[in-house]
């Protein structure tokens, strides 16, 4: 029972230690920069993964959900001067409420048509993105989206600060969906993924479950959305389409689905792959494409379930011995 | 009315293609009982072929249609052949990201080989027929002709050859179909092969109608779900029906409400269908 | 809401297109007994359970516990009344412990949102503790406290069997719908769980009505049973009649004959 404690105390403290540094350790700003962007898509691939990893639908929307967040606190913050910190609430509760309207039509399929309505639901809100130019600025996006105002003695204008900010939300996040899958309402998720018949046989309400599930998730992505527009100070329609869906689910994926270090482990990982080989940018589509069908194929579980595996069976050669 | 007439004809011209497309999607369902997200990439790539045959290679269109076929044709095999095969008795979320997969490797090839821009494709047919009052080019009719073709051909094939009537066995019931000593990866290869080949027909015939880029087959796949959920995941005739359908009613309302409303039409259709019968038009209960 | 509860049909009925699954079943399971329900594949059996937990609705009749019109109530609601069923593939998941498969049955019981958990919430902390326990007490009974640990990816089939029950149990039914409970384990096996399912009815008081094909159970734990047979009930009685009844005799060799 110690050694489990002190593992876990280990697992945590060292990734936590390593990133609290690691702006120090680098002294590189755009290491600093690369990192920020990951913990912000981070944060909204954990959305994801509530919903495809904990109750098993493929939500194709998710980018769609990134986007109006960040556009809401772009919109609110740059064209109606309130505070970043007013309008990130805002701006997650209406994503929250918009997921919740838009769960109510697609929660009523499953599977399949799940992912094939929440794709058109996608696309159409990167049409509307697109057409409500006089709210959205069109094509052209939003620029001179103000910095997170501070707070007291704190102020998020440097680069360093901002990316503390984004550790910290960061960490918030992944405290969420732990406590939250750790809890009585986790397991009715699980239960769900598992075997809806037998779920609702024990009185679950699976829809209810699965809405909860998608709203959770809308949030997420609409959290990261947000930080982005603040940290980048510009956001276009580009961030809330359909290949942005993409790319994090190829993040979720690869680092591993329904697991807890996944979401942070593949998009740490392949932002920052992608980041050192600039050079090959144009052939990123190219290359991703079929690392995700091999992941799919050999090892659904990503780095996260290969590394349980490992950990497995190193931990039961040490307990025969 | 001349103006009715014209669009009319438009409209059935538009639908061939979304016809063609949404065939090759409904076939795929049937057997593979995925949604096959990719399959917009293998109308693209037929496009693309014959934008190169058109500009580089040279030859007249209807060669470049039947290396479009042929080239696409294997394209589909390969895919069941790589990837599909692979995800057998596995959930199908993974077989919806495999595809994802694919779709995303073929852009990215289509656009490291031709970049992202938008390419003419040279017109072959370039003549205009009027008759009534309403003006067609000739190329239009082509479309309509040999979309009514190929749907013929796929009739006889489905209802006239073993082949066929294993792929519709098949779709009805895999395991039934595997008792009754069918090669259930022979014709789900064979099937992968016609539904490329049918969405290369269609790239192939829009082609010089508009113009090819690497996302091209993002928009008319989602259409081709669309109708696919109206006319029955699965259903030939359902896919025929709805393209035509949902392609005349996208072309009378760009005329007569608004060009923006028209985009729109299809997942208006898909929002209803969904909320009203959540399964789908015809599909079974649980 | 503790105790038996007698769950009643009237003419319930139960069409799929042209087909009529289930046909103007009249039947009453009394609180506190084991009722089996039997007949030739294909007779209805199991869309009758279908419908009586709320998986479809009846397309004509009523389902009735304890007199409250339960017809027409998704499942989780039948549920909440206090009806709880097993799947002939127990459907556990496989993946997570046995304790963490039954825990799910007291979700029913729990309050606790999303808020709770994030909070960590006193009311979060006292639930999750009782439905352990609770969740513990159910596997004990079933005889399967030992395997609490254990995922059930590596338990047997008969184990499997025990924890759904314990998970149907969990919920604290007043009724228990088992669908072919000894499908797939042997007759040594079956013999354990004939008694597990007995002292279900006798010792903690819980109507129990179960589908199965294994007749030497059924005449050995039924109080009383009923047949059906294309969707009609063509008799019910006490096991002795039933065995000897010439219309249910007929009924299994004019389906042998089909087969």
């Amino acid at each position: 029972m110690g050694s489990a404690h002190v593992r876990r105390a280990v697992a945590l403290g060292v990734p936590l230690v390593l990133a609290i540094l690691f702006p120090l350790l680098v002294n590189n700003p755009y290491l600093v920069s690369v990192a920020v962007s990951a913990y912000v898509t981070a944060i909204a691939v954990y959305g994801l993964n509530v919903m495809l990893g904990y109750t098993g639908q493929l939500s194709l929307a998710h980018a769609g959900f990134y986007g109006i967040g960040g556009y809401t606190v772009g919109i609110l913050t740059s064209d109606y001067g309130f505070s970043f910190w007013l309008a990130l609430p805002i701006a997650l509760a209406f994503t929250s409420l918009l997921g919740h309207l838009i769960g109510l039509a697609a929660l009523r399929t499953r599977h399949d048509y799940f992912a094939i309505f929440t794709l058109a639901v996608g696309v159409m809100i990167v049409i509307v993105i697109e057409r409500w130019e006089s709210l959205t600025g069109g094509t052209d996006g939003l620029i001179g989206i103000p910095a997170p105002g501070s707070i007291g003695p704190l102020s998020f204008t440097s680069l360093n600060s901002q990316y503390y900010l984004a550790l910290a939300f960061l960490v918030f996040t992944i405290y969420v969906v732990w406590s939250l899958m750790h809890s009585l309402v986790g397991r009715t998720f699980l239960a769900v993924r598992n075997s809806e018949e037998l779920a609702r046989a024990v009185g679950i309400d699976a829809g209810r479950t699965h809405q909860l599930s998608f709203v959770i998730s809308a949030a997420l992505a609409a959290l990261g959305g947000g930080l982005y527009a603040a940290f980048s100070g510009s956001i276009g329609p580009d961030v809330g389409d359909v290949p942005m869906t993409f790319n994090m689910l190829v993040y979720l994926m690869i680092g591993g689905v329904a697991s807890l270090p996944g979401p942070l482990v593949g998009t740490i990982l392949i932002m920052g792959l992608m980041q050192a080989l600039q050079a090959f940018q144009e052939y990123t589509l190219m290359i991703l494409g079929p690392i995700l069908i091999l992941v799919v194929v050999f090892f659904p579980g990503g780095l996260a379930g290969q590394g349980k595996v490992l950990f497995e069976r190193l931990t039961r050669r040490e307990a025969d011995q | 009315m001349t103006l009715f007439a014209q669009q009319f004809v438009n409209g059935i011209a538009l639908g061939s293609v979304y016809a063609l497309v949404a065939l090759g999607l409904t076939l795929v369902y049937g057997v593979l009982k995925v949604p096959n997200f990719a399959h917009g990439a293998l109308y693209m790539a037929g496009a693309y072929v014959v934008y190169v045959m058109l500009t580089a290679v040279g030859g007249s269109y209807a060669l470049a249609i039947a290396v479009a076929v042929v080239v696409i044709a294997v394209m589909g095999a390969a895919m069941e052949f790589v990837v599909f095969r692979r995800l057998e008795g596995k959930s199908s979320v993974h077989a919806m990201i495999a595809a994802l997969g694919v779709l995303f490797f073929l852009e990215g090839t289509a656009d490291v080989i031709w970049g992202p821009d938008f390419r003419p494709v040279p017109t072959p047919l370039d003549g205009v027929v009027t008759a009534f009052g309403i003006n067609i080019t000739e190329q239009r009719i082509l479309v309509i002709v040999a979309a009514i073709v190929a749907m013929a051909g796929l009739y006889f094939l489905l209802k006239r050859t073993l082949v066929g009537m294993s792929i519709e066995a098949m779709a009805q019931d895999r395991e039934g179909a595997l008792l009754v000593g069918i090669d259930t990866r022979r014709v789900a290869l064979i099937t992968f092969a016609i539904s490329g080949a049918l969405a290369a027909i269609a790239g192939a015939l829009i082609a010089p109608l508009v113009l090819v880029f690497p996302t091209m087959g993002a928009v008319i796949i989602l259409k081709a779900f669309v109708i696919v959920i109206l006319g029955g995941m699965g259903s030939v005739p359902g896919a025929i029906l709805g393209g035509y359908l949902l392609a005349l009613a996208e072309t009378m309302a760009g005329t007569y409400v608004a060009f923006a409303f028209s985009e729109l039409i299809a997942f208006a259709l898909l929002v209803l269908v969904l909320v009203f019968r959540p399964t789908g038009l015809f599909q079974k209960g649980v | 809401m503790s105790g038996a509860a007698t769950l009643r049909v009237e003419q319930l009925g139960m069409s799929f297109g042209g087909l009529k699954a289930v046909d103007q079943v009249d039947l009453e399971v009394p609180a506190g007994k084991i009722t089996a329900i039997i007949g030739p594949n294909g007779a209805g059996k199991t869309t009758f359970f279908n419908v009586v937990a709320g998986f479809y609705a009846p397309t004509a009749g009523r389902v009735l516990i304890d007199d409250e019109d339960v017809s027409g109530l998704p499942p989780h609601k039948v549920a909440r009344l206090g009806v709880a069923r097993t799947f002939q593939t127990t459907q556990l998941f496989p993946a997570a412990s046995v304790l963490d498969n039954v825990i799910v049955g007291r979700r029913l019981h729990t309050r606790s949102n999303v808020f709770d958990a994030v909070l960590r919430s006193r009311r979060h902390r006292r639930e999750e503790a009782e439905s352990r326990e609770n969740a513990l007490e159910a596997l004990e009974f079933t005889g399967a406290r030992d395997l609490a640990d254990v995922l059930v990816a590596n338990i047997s089939q008969e184990a499997r069997k025990r924890v759904a029950v314990a998970l149907a149990l969990a919920t604290e039914p007043r009724v228990l719908l088992l669908d072919e409970p000894a499908a797939g384990i042997n007759p040594h096996e079956t013999e354990g769980l004939t008694a597990l399912i007995r002292s279900v009815a006798v010792e903690r008081g819980v109507t129990v009505c179960l589908v199965e094909h294994k007749m030497r159970m059924v005449m050995d734990l039924a109080d009383h049973v009923a047949v059906l047979n294309y969707g009609k009930k063509i008799a019910e009685g006490p096991p002795a009649k039933i065995r000897s009844d010439p219309k249910v005799i007929d009924a299994y060799l004019g389906a042998d004959h089909d087969a």
